[in-house]
């Protein structure tokens, strides 16, 4: 047999963006991103989508945007809240920059329990 | 009262050097190293200058006296020493805002880097910098999406993106090369690129690239769950063949194109950024021919110059360089330019070459593509540079994977988020990069596999444009 055995195969895997691609964060990685967020002066949002439908541009929003939020335990229990509501849906935080019209920071802190 | 014809050859100082010219906010401002050839004097080399890249002939002529030459010509009302250059000197040029026509590059082009680089009397001329007036660049369309645009479409957030070129580049067949495509999406790129090379030749005629290509982009889509693009090539030999196949691709479904603006012009390359804005299609610019214009610190225009005649013409990425692989670029310049590229106002800034103010008002603002030679041990370094407003291109880094496409793309976004996620934890990329990339390697076999393939390599060869420092 002249096949590698030493070469891998790489299997697809079903991603959700930014952080995607590490092993899931724990706590205290979230909130070190949290912290860069509200460093940055960004307003924190959070919105949850069941899998089938997250591939769309709008997952529905959890309350509103937290204008003005500087403490990252709000902003922690915020997506507790969300999660403990919707756990099988993907819950994701953005970062709103009122500046660029954009999002400086997304990433999905709970995966849907199912998925 | 009138002025009188006098016939002859007159001292281009007299009527071209105006150093106690206060420049207008709309004048278009230049900047020109000039090497006047021995015995010229600085003031008369620099009013050459002004005098030949606008209104000046040789000669007097009797028509001048028929309109107002002072509302129209261009003035040489600075002269400052290079530093660490006695042969050379700056010289600053104001030229009117109606010398040249509203929206048109070209135009502009053609006036300041014409007749003037071929004058007698200087040995070597360059274009270093222009201020656009914020009343010309209103006249501009500009990037057909820009960066806030793209990243809404793709989905694309808090962190650079990341591509690659297509390899090898050239002798695929179109289905072979819908394959490496597909690697690399489905191993999590978000975008792959067409070599500026490949256009319709005769072992992949470009309908069969599309096509494959679109099947590559739409399965790597359904399967990742994530937004994917392949810059489609759509530079040809006549803007009537660049048309349609910009029409094909958007016919296929497909997100982008991309244009060669230096080889193919900017009339062709404006008319296309028109056509994508039209037809909400993304454009991704590369620059071959830079470098036979940009390199020569004596002659020729600076990339910074190249750089905003794209922005102001229409891209919403352009390649500038890696500072750190395979091709050539000064750290501090390319910070300077790839500001140009991004920001809404950049102040003069000399440690960074650049030598005016710019204001671009509402303008949207283009990635910045880092694209040559670089792999993965590079990322940390990248990020740091680059910010996320940018698109990191591994062809080789990706592709010479020992476990091919798909796992060299893994490694590389495992990579990318590695580096984001430290920075954002107020890590220093750049000191700490070992042992950031160790870490993330312990959880990816496909990023340690790439960092043993590329521990060895190198590109540390000195720059041959610096910036003009004492």
């Amino acid at each position: 047999m002249n096949a590698d055995s030493q070469m891998g195969d790489y299997r697809t895997q079903h991603t959700l963006e930014t952080f995607s691609f590490l092993p899931a964060l724990t706590q205290e990685e979230v909130y070190e991103q949290i912290n860069y967020m509200l460093s940055q002066g960004l307003t924190p949002a959070i919105e949850h989508e069941a899998p089938a439908q997250a591939a769309e541009h709008y997952w529905p929003m959890w309350k509103l945007p937290f204008f003005g939020e500087t403490e990252l335990s709000n902003v922690v229990s915020e997506l507790e809240a969300c999660h403990r509501a919707y756990p099988d849906h993907h819950v994701r935080l953005i970062g709103y920059d009122s500046y660029t019209q954009s999002q400086g920071v997304c990433f999905v802190v709970y995966r849907a329990k199912s998925w | 009262m009138a002025k009188k014809y006098d016939a002859g050859v007159k001292e281009y100082r007299d009527l071209y050097w105006a150093p106690d010219y206060v420049p207008l906010d709309t004048d278009l401002l230049a900047c020109f190293k000039v090497t006047q050839q021995e015995g010229v004097p600085r003031e008369e080399a620099a009013a050459a200058v002004a005098a030949e890249s606008s209104t000046g002939t040789w000669s007097t002529v009797w028509s001048e006296l028929l309109t107002d030459m002072e509302f129209y010509k261009g003035r040489a009302y600075r002269i400052e020493d290079v530093p660490g250059d006695k042969e050379s000197f700056y010289t600053f040029i104001a030229y009117p805002l109606d010398l040249f026509e509203e929206g048109s590059i070209v135009n502009v082009l053609t006036s300041l880097v014409g007749n003037v680089f071929g004058f007698k009397a200087l040995r070597y001329l360059r274009l270093e910098d222009i201020r656009f007036p914020i009343a010309f660049v209103k006249t501009c369309m500009g990037p057909p999406s820009g960066i806030q645009v793209e990243r809404d479409k793709l989905n694309k957030y808090g962190r650079p993106m990341l591509g690659a070129t297509i390899k090898p580049k050239l002798g695929l067949s179109a289905k072979n090369y819908g394959r490496a495509v597909y690697e690399c999406l489905r191993g999590g790129l978000d975008l792959t690129k067409d070599d500026e090379n490949v256009n319709s030749q005769p072992f992949m005629r470009w309908q069969n690239r599309f096509e494959f290509v679109a099947e590559a982009v739409r399965k790597a889509q359904a399967e990742t769950g994530e937004t994917k693009g392949h810059y489609l090539n759509v530079t040809a030999n006549t803007p009537e063949d660049m048309y349609e196949r910009a029409e094909f691709a958007k016919e296929l479904g497909q997100p982008i194109i991309m244009h060669d603006f230096l080889t193919g012009g900017f009339t062709a390359n404006t008319g296309l950024a028109k056509w994508c804005r039209k037809n909400g299609m993304l454009l991704h610019i590369h620059r071959a021919m830079h470098a036979v214009i940009d390199r020569n610190p004596k002659h020729g225009i600076h990339f910074r110059v190249l750089a905003k005649c794209l922005r102001l013409s229409g891209g919403d990425h352009l390649h500038t360089g890696t500072v750190v692989g395979k091709l050539e670029g000064d750290r501090a310049s390319t910070l300077g330019f790839v500001d140009l590229l991004r920001e809404s106002f950049i102040p003069e800034d000399r440690a960074r070459g650049i030598f005016f103010d710019q204001d671009w008002g509402s303008m949207p603002g283009v990635f910045a593509v880092a694209s040559g030679g670089i792999h993965v041990w590079h990322m940390p370094a990248l990020v740091s540079i680059f910010g996320d407003d940018s698109i990191l291109q591994f062809g080789g880094g990706t592709q010479g994977h020992p476990w091919g496409n798909a796992a060299g793309a893994a490694a590389n976004r495992v990579a990318l988020e590695a580096c984001v996620k430290a920075r954002n934890e107020g890590r220093e990329l750049e000191r700490e990069a070992r042992d950031i990339m160790e870490g993330a390697a312990r959880h990816s076999p496909e990023l340690a596999i790439a960092m043993e393939t590329w521990k060895e390599i190198k590109f540390e060869f000195d720059t041959v444009d610096k910036l003009d420092v004492a």
